[in-house]
């Protein structure tokens, strides 16, 4: 359970104009810039859940998963986790939450990742049962076996991702904050990691908490979204509805021999090959089974494809309707 | 208890990782001391009256040249430096472990780990050099009293340099106060002259602060300059400067995590 009240958080960063003349005059006079990071957050998740915390750069994400880790302190509002206040009992807290920073390395570069798990394992205080337990399903799971004898630094980026996502789970924690664990992964290495923390979700329980900008990983993984924008809360509902609320079209694909087939009312033509034909169509207006029937009627269908707007479409729709 | 031992152990594997480091720097102590060793040959041979033979002398540059690692205080903790300063500190954060131990341990095992390397390697080369030049062997009481005080040297040397990393949260980058902090450390920690070369008044007010607790009290002790209750006392201020230093940093580091704030992605 992760409860945010009114959380605010501001920085003071330093800031000058270029060059060498500013670089010294800095020297004596430094001009700082306060930043709102976050400006009154409020939001409640519940254990088992999980949820897709997006937003654009420097919206406040991270500084989020800051907090509720514990590592800052805001400066008002209350913030509990597992029913803890995290920057306060910060020790016994961190015992319940595994970390991932997408951006970072948490593995020792020099020796084998294997060194890495043992030093977790001593830092939780895990018991050897249940390290050897979670070890082998971990690298069942994620097929760590012949990557636990190797260097960090010898490991390709996706294969160091693998790792860098098991050594937060050897703890069992309760809640897990993935801020971009897909961020560089090729297309298989993606779908593997989704498909994991499907799968940690669905059978122990943990609540997973997910920053991404890769709105495949919030399609594949989540159903509830928090959208923030300059420190602020912007949108808190699941992912269809925010598709319903950006926009009800469906687009219909068709590919057709012979003659090509008219528009009826409620379709839009968006593009036009050879023998494939996309329009857009508003379903209050023509229901999409009355779509398809109407064009099998004057042609010869080979194909047909009905979607919906892709997440991808709904982010960036959000983005411009908030101006963030 | 255990972690910080885990984290002194992965340290130390990560330490003893490269061969050619070693090698460089076995060569780098021999001539380095043996070229100390000729500079205060030349001194002895112009006048007399040092309150340090010229054997001790010797015997003081080469133990130091053997276990310069140990008693550094800048030496070997980049990669704490670089967490500071690139953010993957947000995971040592995120630990269920006291900040100010995890870095210590850190710093204790980066300034043995090379001793180990070093240290034999030198102290052969330093028995095999002709006679005035040789390391001279004090007994076996001086030598255990030095390793006991080269061990208090360590955790000395390791709670100044946590300091020190502690004020990276402030200054995010350390070049400053590392080259104040070897400037002080050569000089009143005996790194560059020994400080019975010193005038007198001035030896005994620096042998009363922290810096003279890192490598001179060990080295005076194996070379015979510190003796009877001389000792004793210098040892005494190593346990009081080590206990001073722990105490501090340890609260210096909680009043400094509260404000601490990781930027970026």
């Amino acid at each position: 359970m992760i409860e945010f009240q009114n959380i605010c958080k501001t920085y003071r960063v330093a800031k000058r104009q270029a060059g060498f003349g500013n670089a010294v005059k800095s020297l004596f006079s430094r001009e700082y810039e306060t930043v709102r990071a976050l400006d009154d957050v409020n939001f409640y998740i519940a254990d088992g859940d999980i949820i897709g915390y997006i937003g654009p750069n420097g919206a406040g994400k991270s500084t989020t998963v800051k907090v509720m880790c514990g590592i800052l302190t805001p400066d008002s509002g209350t913030c509990l986790v597992n029913g803890k206040i995290p920057w306060k009992e910060r020790a016994s807290h961190v015992k319940d939450i595994g970390v991932v920073f997408g951006q970072r390395s948490q593995l020792w570069w020099d020796v084998p990742v294997i060194d890495s798990f043992e030093l977790l394992r001593d830092m939780y205080k895990i018991e050897e049962k249940a390290y050897r337990r979670n070890l082998e399903e971990l690298t069942r799971l994620l097929e760590l076996t012949e990557l636990l004898k190797t260097p960090a630094r010898n490991l390709s980026l996706g294969q160091r991702m693998r790792c860098e996502i098991a050594a937060p789970l050897l703890h069992d924690p309760k809640v897990l904050f993935l801020d971009e664990p897909t961020i560089g992964l090729d297309a298989v290495s993606k779908i593997a990691v989704r498909k994991f923390i499907r799968k940690i979700n669905e059978e122990k329980g943990t609540t997973v908490v997910l920053t991404t900008h890769d709105m495949m990983d919030i399609e594949a993984l989540t159903e509830r979204i928090l959208l923030i924008g300059h420190g602020r809360i912007l949108l808190d509902g699941n992912l269809e509805e925010l598709k319903q609320h950006v926009s009800r079209e469906k687009k219909i694909t068709v590919k057709y021999t012979g003659a090509a087939p008219a528009l009826s009312a409620g379709m839009k033509l968006r593009e036009s090959k050879e023998n494939q034909l996309t329009v857009s169509l508003d379903p209050r207006v023509l229901p999409v089974s009355a779509a398809i029937a109407a064009f099998a009627a004057q042609t010869e269908l080979l194909d047909v494809s009905v979607t919906d707007i892709s997440a991808e479409e709904v982010v960036a729709a959000l983005y411009k309707e908030y101006r963030i | 208890m255990k972690a910080y031992f885990s984290l002194f152990r992965i340290r130390m594997i990560q330490g003893l990782q490269y061969r050619a480091v070693a090698l460089g720097s076995v060569f780098t102590r021999f001539c380095w001391g043996f070229m100390e060793i000729l500079a205060f040959s030349a001194i002895h041979q112009s006048g007399g009256g040092f309150s340090m033979t010229f054997s001790q002398t010797a015997a003081y540059i080469w133990m130091q040249q053997a276990f310069i690692h140990l008693y550094n205080v800048i030496d070997g903790d980049q990669e704490i430096e670089a967490s500071v300063n690139n953010g993957s500190i947000a995971y040592e954060l995120a630990r269920p472990m006291d900040l100010y131990g995890n870095w210590m341990a850190q710093c204790l095992a980066n300034r043995l780990s090379p001793t180990l390397l070093n240290c034999l390697p030198v102290l052969a080369i330093a028995l095999l050099t002709p006679v005035p030049y040789r390391l001279s062997f004090p007994g076996v009481r001086a030598t255990g009293l030095f390793l006991v005080s080269t061990m208090l040297a360590l955790g000395v040397a390791g709670a100044i340099a946590t300091l020190m990393h502690i004020t990276m949260f402030y200054t995010t980058s350390q070049r400053g106060v590392k080259i104040i902090g070897r400037a002080v450390m050569g000089f009143f920690g005996g790194g560059l002259i020994p400080l019975p070369y010193f005038p007198e008044a001035f030896q005994k007010a620096v042998g009363l602060l922290p810096f003279a607790s890192t490598q001179s009290t060990p080295l005076l002790i194996y070379s015979g300059s510190l003796t009877g209750r001389d000792v004793a006392f210098a040892m005494g201020l190593q346990v009081f400067w080590l206990a001073v230093l722990t105490m501090f940093g340890h609260c210096a580091m909680g009043r400094t995590l509260k404000r601490v704030v990781v930027q970026g992605g």
